[in-house]
């Protein structure tokens, strides 16, 4: 058989194994179920070969492979625009292949802002390594030297003009076969046609008109449909269970695992109404604390470790002679709350296993799933499809799991759809923290002394991947401990600050299994940080904004302060405002783990003293990320990151008893709606000549301290504990 | 099994469903194989699976499959095709609309439903017909826009 390399497109994706999304710009391809052999996908998987990420189909057309995934956070496109424009073709002649592990090179998990910084880079080095490879023939072909030559509409053509060759044309029926080269050319940004243009996202229309396949929405021959019946506390074990009481529901079959039970019919209804009335009787189990009880859990240890993450000067003696004030800052933990709940397909027959997955990281799971079906890595694919909202781990590892033992219990391929109270009762939660700081002025007016200290989950050490409820369940063995990202980076003020000091309390475990949740830790360590400035502004007698500039010297994080500041009409005056009329503004500023972008966000709200009410009116963000790559991409992640973080400062915690989440529907765990949408005004700082970096997360981070500044602006009221609910805003009042 | 008849996207479509309280989201999605409107609470508290009937904007994971007869069903695939887009539909697309996508089906389906009632809207209209239909990714703004970009569309 040919190369799959020299296969036009449509052919190729008739010859894969099982199933290649592709999508061809400018509308989407949809999921397709092939037969055929496997062994026509073996591409390289190599991420130091060019082949790995892309292939010149004969027809010109060009295949990238990509690990990174587009979680609805426009990948698609840009990864398509940073290879079209390093290769010289357009970006509609790209096919992009998103994380199959048969397929797509091992780019770690899409998470921590690294689709483009990462992920998209790697594969743009790889995209201007094949351009000079591409050159390389043509030039040899024509016995010219190869710096004659350039580029352009997918053709090799001499930059003096002239007929070009085709790139299906110098390939046809071979790989390119050469090494990834780090020190490729890479275009000029001042050149870009492609890169930092706002091209529509490929995925938008299918979305729009119904046709777009989810993973929740695709269908294999013989599939059946599965649910997994959930303890009615976490810990409970199974003790017996009734078979007889789902009787009258003809065809359906209980698995029962050890303490894993579920349920598996053809219609998707019958598995529904099946689980519900499935009766089962467990143990009884009280191991949580209880949401109330989670700041003291904190507060109280035991402690795994204590860290100093920063020391400079010397904290505690500036400290100690000086007028100083303090805070304490409380995130709870809280929920992903996608919108739909998690859902996979798994087929697990013959000693193999193919699984659909809205995975974050396919490859990192293929092993999970190899060692929990105990079959080798090599018999098992992961193969992704677009799930519903990730921003971080939430359900989608662990219903994967939950398919993979309820198809390999009846061998037939299982779809498995969590319900609402499944993702809201049991998916992952972003951790609890805890942080109290001090601090004091110099003689300046200036910050002389800070103190962060930390209470906060600590992560396990190369944790292969999170614990899964299903394999916990059925008493298959897996590495225990506990993710939730780097949630201690960002405990630091970002301005100069002679004496300051950042130490952890790490706690061992969480009181809930948690995982990342977008911006992990940073968006409540800029809550307290942002928050602390303002209080040691205001004990200044300073501006915000004058404040914060005068304690930084980062021309791009004076750019974005300066920027948001003109973006709301900013007018230069202490807090709070004279009267505390009930309408105020506040301000904060990040720099995403002190290395990659810088944000600066404005704030205006009301707030009704009488309920306690907060209406956030306007919000102003200038964002620097380095090289943009698809601008309007860029807007609808700021977008998010502003609407969703006001909501999870607004409205969000989760609530649980000593033995289950109690805040399982939409109605105990309220988010953000239409009617609270504020006007969102965005300023992007465009750098072409620096690298570009992440968006994902870094605009999340300052929403929490810009709102609660803004608080105090308007009523003089500090508010340190999430979420700012009328309630707390009333006791704040007094 | 008992059949049922149903009027969808102006065909009449004849099921077998063993329950007659099987929710119409999960005839639409199986039976039917029309999977634009999803299963998101199954509560009627988001929206996601949002279709029209008799021009009323409903949820179909509350809707029994055995309360239709004679009742007029419109889901996303009825409302517009890729070749001849629902005005929301485009309007959608033009302000690039969606992040992950999942709500935005219903959106589009309680949206048509209120143009169809009123034609030419205000900010707040848009905000309050849509305030039962929630969005995790934080889309709100564009939704908006795309909801008076149709307006202008529609009512001019």
């Amino acid at each position: 058989m040919n190369s799959p390399f020299s296969q036009p497109r449509r052919e190729f994706l008739q010859i894969g194994g099982a199933l290649v999304v592709g999508f061809t710009l400018p509308s989407p391809a949809y999921a397709q179920r092939q037969s055929g052999a496997e062994e026509a996908l073996g591409k390289t998987l190599d991420p130091s070969e060019v082949d790995g990420f892309v292939a010149v189909n004969a027809d010109g057309s060009v295949t990238i492979y990509s690990g990174k995934v587009d979680l609805g956070q426009g990948l698609r496109i840009a990864i398509p625009q940073m290879a079209a424009e390093e290769l010289g073709i357009g970006v509609e002649r790209i096919v992009l292949i998103e994380g199959d592990t048969a397929l797509t090179p091992d780019q770690g998990a899409t998470a921590g802002s690294s689709g483009i910084m990462r992920g998209g880079v790697q594969v743009r080095q790889a995209a201007a390594t094949a351009r000079e490879a591409l050159i390389g023939m043509a030039a040899a072909r024509a016995n010219k030297l190869a710096v004659e030559f350039d580029t352009v509409d997918g053709e090799v053509r001499l930059k003096t003009g002239g007929a070009g060759i085709r790139f299906g044309d110098l390939v046809a029926n071979k790989r390119l076969d050469v090494k990834v080269d780090l020190k490729a050319n890479l275009r000029d940004p001042a050149s870009y046609t492609v890169v930092g243009k706002p091209l529509a996202r490929p995925d938008i229309p299918g979305k729009v008109d119904g046709r777009h396949v989810y993973v929740h929405d695709f269908r294999i021959d013989g599939m059946l449909h599965g649910r997994v019946v959930r303890p009615p506390a976490v810990g409970a074990r199974l003790v017996t269970v009734d078979d007889a009481s789902i009787r009258a529901i003809a065809g359906v079959r209980v698995v029962r695992v050890n303490d894993f039970l579920g349920v598996v019919a053809a219609s998707e209804w019958d598995a529904v109404t099946a689980a519900q009335l499935l009766k089962a009787r467990w143990s009884e189990s009280m191991p949580l604390i209880g949401t109330s009880a989670v700041r003291g859990w904190l507060r109280a240890g035991p402690f795994a470790a204590d860290e100093t993450l920063v020391k400079k000067g010397d904290a505690t003696a500036a400290l100690a002679g000086a007028k100083k004030v303090s805070a304490e800052f409380y995130w709870p933990m809280q929920s992903h709350g996608s919108m739909g709940p998690s859902c996979a397909v798994a087929d697990v027959r013959d000693g193999k296993a193919t699984v659909w997955s809205a995975s974050q990281a396919t490859h990192r799971f293929r092993e999970t799933i190899a060692r929990a079906l105990a079959l080798p890595k090599d018999a098992v694919r992961v193969i992704y499809l677009d799930g519903s909202g990730c921003y971080g781990m939430n359900g989608h590892d662990d219903a994967a799991a939950d398919a993979a033992l309820l198809s390999k219990a009846v061998g037939r391929p299982v779809r498995v759809q969590w319900s609402r109270e499944d993702e809201h009762g049991w998916d992952p939660k972003a951790p609890p923290q805890l942080l109290a700081l001090e601090g004091a002025l110099g003689d300046d007016g200036k910050i002389n002394a800070w103190r962060t200290e930390m209470w906060i989950p600590k992560a396990t050490a190369s944790l292969p991947n999170m614990p899964l409820l299903a394999l916990d369940a059925a008493g298959i063995a897996q590495t225990p401990g506990i993710t939730t990202g780097l949630i201690s980076q960002n405990g630091d003020p970002p301005y100069a600050v002679p004496h300051q000091e950042v130490v952890v309390h790490w706690l061992p475990t969480a009181p809930l299994r948690p995982s990342n949740f977008r911006a992990p830790g940073k968006v409540a360590n800029c809550f307290a940080v942002e928050s602390f400035t303002d209080i040691l502004a205001v004990a200044a007698r300073s501006d915000s904004v004058a404040f914060r500039l005068q304690g930084l010297s980062d021309p791009r994080g004076v750019e974005v302060i300066r920027r948001a500041a003109a973006l709301l009409g900013w007018q230069p005056r202490p807090s709070p405002a004279p009267d505390t009329p009930g309408a105020g503004r506040g301000f904060a500023y990040m720099h995403y783990k002190h290395n990659e972008s810088y944000v600066a966000m404005a704030m205006e709200v009301d707030v009704a003293k009488a309920t306690g009410a907060i209406r956030v009116r306007r919000v102003a963000c200038a964002h620097d990320c380095g090289l943009v790559i698809n601008p309007d991409a860029l807007r609808s992640q700021i977008e998010g990151n502003i609407l969703q973080t006001l909501s999870r400062t607004l409205f969000e915690e989760v609530a649980f008893d000593r033995s289950r989440v109690t805040s399982v529907d939409w109605a105990s765990y309220p988010i953000l709606t239409f009617p609270d949408v504020p006007e969102i005004l965005i300023d992007i700082v465009s750098r072409p000549k620096e690298p570009p970096l992440g968006a994902g997360e870094a605009s999340a981070t300052p929403v929490p301290a810009a709102l609660a500044n803004a608080i105090f602006d308007a009523v003089g009221a500090r508010l340190t504990t999430v979420p700012f609910t009328r309630e707390r805003v009333r006791a704040a009042l007094g | 099994m008992p059949k049922f008849k149903l009027n969808v996207n102006d065909e009449t479509r004849t099921v077998d469903i063993r329950d007659p309280q099987e929710p119409l989201l999960y005839v639409l999605r199986n039976a039917l194989g029309l999977t634009g409107a999803k299963y998101g609470c199954g509560l009627g508290q988001c929206g996601s699976c949002t279709v029209i009937v008799d021009g009323e904007a409903v949820r179909s994971c509350l809707m029994p499959i055995s309360k239709l007869a004679g009742k007029k069903v419109t889901t996303i695939e009825g409302l517009g095709t890729p070749g001849k887009p629902h005005p929301l539909q485009t309007a959608f697309v033009a302000e690039q609309a969606a992040q992950c996508g999942y709500c935005v089906t219903g959106m589009v389906m309680t949206g048509a439903a209120l143009l169809a009632r009123k034609p030419a809207i205000t900010r707040d209209d848009a905000q309050q017909a849509l305030s039962g239909n929630l969005c995790r990714c934080g889309t709100h703004e564009r939704i908006l826009r795309a909801m008076l970009r149709a307006s202008k569309k529609v009512s001019a």
